[in-house]
């Protein structure tokens, strides 16, 4: 049994839910400007996905990116630090929620246009066969984006180029304020992996384990030089697309069932952990209340952190401006 | 250092050669750039020289070759995207203006997007609405993107070695009817710096603004007016963006009139913001309100008869400076 990992798994998906919780309550108090996105109920899918991943392989994200990065290996404190438009925030204050990278750790971005990370992700995938260095990336994007067309126009690529590049398509059932469904010929997103020629596998986004595993398989595949896969990983958004979203669409019942104890991802993982007798209740007690505080000195961090300086406005435009 | 005469093609494919033997990093990747050498001839030989990984043929999808490129160059690559027209850059805007132009920006300078777009622009050959367009303007409307325009040979060839090695995304606009112009070139390796005019002409009683092929206008018109008795200085801009002001704000300085020319459509063109820039720094240098040639607000005709109507020639250039006198 890989203890290690596992323990790691479980303190990632509770450090994203926890930062998404503070993350919201920062907004509701009006410290946070623009619109923020909530990845709560998700968090399987991007820490069962980015555990199969090493170092040198990147990924890009969406708008509901926090739990990409932190899965990736993001710092909490600087990106509670962008949240607040912070001069220490990943992008110094000036991308906010939507913008949070960290090229040093392979994350090429979250993302403002639904789908804009998808041919960024071939562009990475592409320099990685380019190389020849054995990296691999993971493009997360959702069941609203998969209808964009540089989907299909890099999934045609990506397939016939047999690029080292996993899609993940979080199917969280909504697109922007509507079910995803209505927007889908056919409800099998699987079947969008046949016409390029790779294979499209549904997962039980909310099974860590589950995703985990269909992961190590899909980056092995890639790894080897054979080309990408589609993974459809099935859950449910918690939140509305924003924060601020009246959900009137969806029913309370609904949400309240994909909150309780057979779909909610971390009381899973919680629960097999504890029915395997992997660790004592105690021990992911004492996890949980460890990510609490780390969450607590980020948001401190990022209370105490500067506000950027007037000139930053003109800075980073352009950049490396040498003729050389 | 020794010149021979070559076509603004060659020059070009120099350019892509150079740069490909001195960094294993550069690779051009666009519609029929490898084994056909590329519809504009620009890439000829480039595919046997240095193979199909840094020569990539893409299927027609501007949005996804485009939007590969730039996350090509976020991970370290420095693509050379071609885009057969800049009409067809219309289908790849996303990937350019949204993501390209504001990586640096919003991820707080740490990403560097050595990205250059080669593309072709204008008309006079009758391509039509769709295949005509001068939209210089739409990319030098962004803030994040370097926009190119040479029209000479030796600065094509220059100024394209100089895109490829900058790390930001450069709109490098080649006008379709340049590539057979033939110039002065010369035989070793040089740059010339993005973001810096060139005087093409000197000249004191009247400054004439323009990039690309209407900078080959201007100078015609120039030879004519100097005939005349009007000694006009010819100013390339050469970058749109970022704009070298002060090579235009001295010559207004010192020839007080101005005449700006660009081929882009009238409303909302380059041509107004050169016009606008000089009014805000040398006003008070000008004898004559300043006067701008552009294509008429119209999609660019077919008909020969209509399309010359339509876009900027020596004449217009020579009565626009008339009217100053």
């Amino acid at each position: 049994m890989p203890e290690a990992l596992y323990l790691e798994m479980y303190r990632k998906m509770v450090l994203i839910r926890l930062f998404e919780e503070q993350a919201r309550d920062l907004f509701m108090k009006n410290m946070m400007r623009g619109a923020t996105h909530m990845y709560i109920g998700e968090e399987a899918i991007a820490v069962g996905v980015c555990a199969a991943l090493n170092e040198g392989d990147t990924i890009t994200s969406t708008h509901r990116g926090h739990g990409h990065c932190l899965a990736k290996g993001g710092d909490p404190k600087r990106m509670m630090a962008e949240l607040l438009g912070r001069a220490t925030g990943y992008c110094k204050g000036k991308g906010g929620s939507m913008h949070i990278a960290d090229l040093d750790l392979g994350i090429l971005g979250a993302n403002g246009i639904v789908g804009g990370g998808i041919s960024l992700a071939a562009g990475a995938a592409f320099a990685a066969k380019y190389r020849n260095d054995g990296a691999v990336c993971v493009c997360f994007f959702g069941d609203g984006a998969i209808n964009q067309g540089n989907f299909h126009e890099t999934a045609n690529m990506a397939g016939l180029w047999k690029l080292p590049l996993i899609y993940v398509c979080e199917r969280n059932l909504f697109a922007e304020f509507s079910y995803s469904d209505r927007f889908l010929a056919d409800q099998d997103l699987t079947k969008r992996a046949i016409p390029f020629g790779f294979p499209g596998i549904e997962v039980d986004g909310n099974d860590v384990l589950a995703v985990h595993q269909a992961a190590q398989q899909a980056v092995a595949r890639a790894r080897r030089g054979d080309g990408p896969t589609l993974l459809v990983a099935n859950s449910y958004r918690i939140m509305g697309h924003t924060i601020g979203d009246p959900l009137t669409y969806r029913t309370k019942g609904e949400v309240e069932e994909w909150q309780g104890p057979l779909h909610d991802p971390i009381l899973r993982f919680k629960e097999y952990l504890l029915d395997h007798q992997v660790f004592e209740a105690g021990r992911l007690e004492a996890l949980e209340s460890e990510v609490r505080t780390e969450i607590a000195a980020a948001v401190q961090f990022a209370l105490e952190s500067p506000e950027p300086d007037l000139e930053a406005l003109w800075e980073d435009v352009l950049g490396g401006y040498v003729n050389e | 250092m020794s010149e021979r005469i070559i076509e603004f093609r060659e020059a070009l494919n120099e350019a892509l050669h150079e740069e490909m033997e001195r960094d294993a990093n550069v690779f051009i990747i666009g519609i029929d750039v490898g084994q056909y050498g590329g519809v504009l001839k620009v890439s000829k030989g480039i595919y046997e020289r240095f193979g199909a990984l840094r020569a990539v043929d893409t299927p027609i999808s501007e949005e996804g070759f485009t939007g590969l490129g730039v996350g090509a160059a976020l991970a370290g690559l420095r693509p050379v995207v071609e885009l057969m027209y800049i009409d067809f850059s219309c289908l790849a805007m996303e990937p350019i203006i949204n993501q390209a132009a504001k990586a640096r920006y919003i991820f707080g300078g740490k990403a560097d997007v050595p990205l250059v777009i080669r593309t072709q622009g204008g008309g006079g050959r009758g391509n039509a609405a769709q295949h005509s367009q001068s939209l210089e303007a739409v990319y030098a409307h962004i803030p994040g993107l370097i926009v190119v325009q040479p029209s000479t040979p030796k600065d094509a060839k220059g100024l394209l070695k100089s895109a490829i090695r900058n790390n930001n995304p450069v709109i490098f606009i080649e006008h379709k009817l340049l590539y057979n112009t033939k110039g002065p070139v010369p035989e070793g390796e040089y740059l010339i710096p993005l973001g810096k005019a060139d005087i093409k002409r000197p000249g004191d009683d009247l400054t004439i603004v323009s990039s690309s092929r209407m900078v080959l206008f201007s100078l015609n018109a120039a030879e004519k007016l100097a005939a005349q008795g009007i000694n006009a200085e010819v100013v390339d801009i050469r970058t749109l963006r970022p704009l070298d002001m002060e090579t235009i704000a001295d010559s207004v300085r010192k020839t007080h009139r101005l005449v700006v020319v660009n081929e882009g459509v009238r409303s909302g063109g380059f041509a107004a913001e050169l016009m606008a820039r000089a009014y805000e720094q040398v006003f008070d240098y000008l004898d004559a309100p300043i006067v701008r040639v552009t294509s008429e607000d119209v999609p660019i005709p077919y008909n020969e008869r209509l399309e010359l109507a339509a876009l900027p020639t020596e004449q217009k250039i020579m009565d626009a400076v008339h009217s100053l006198f």
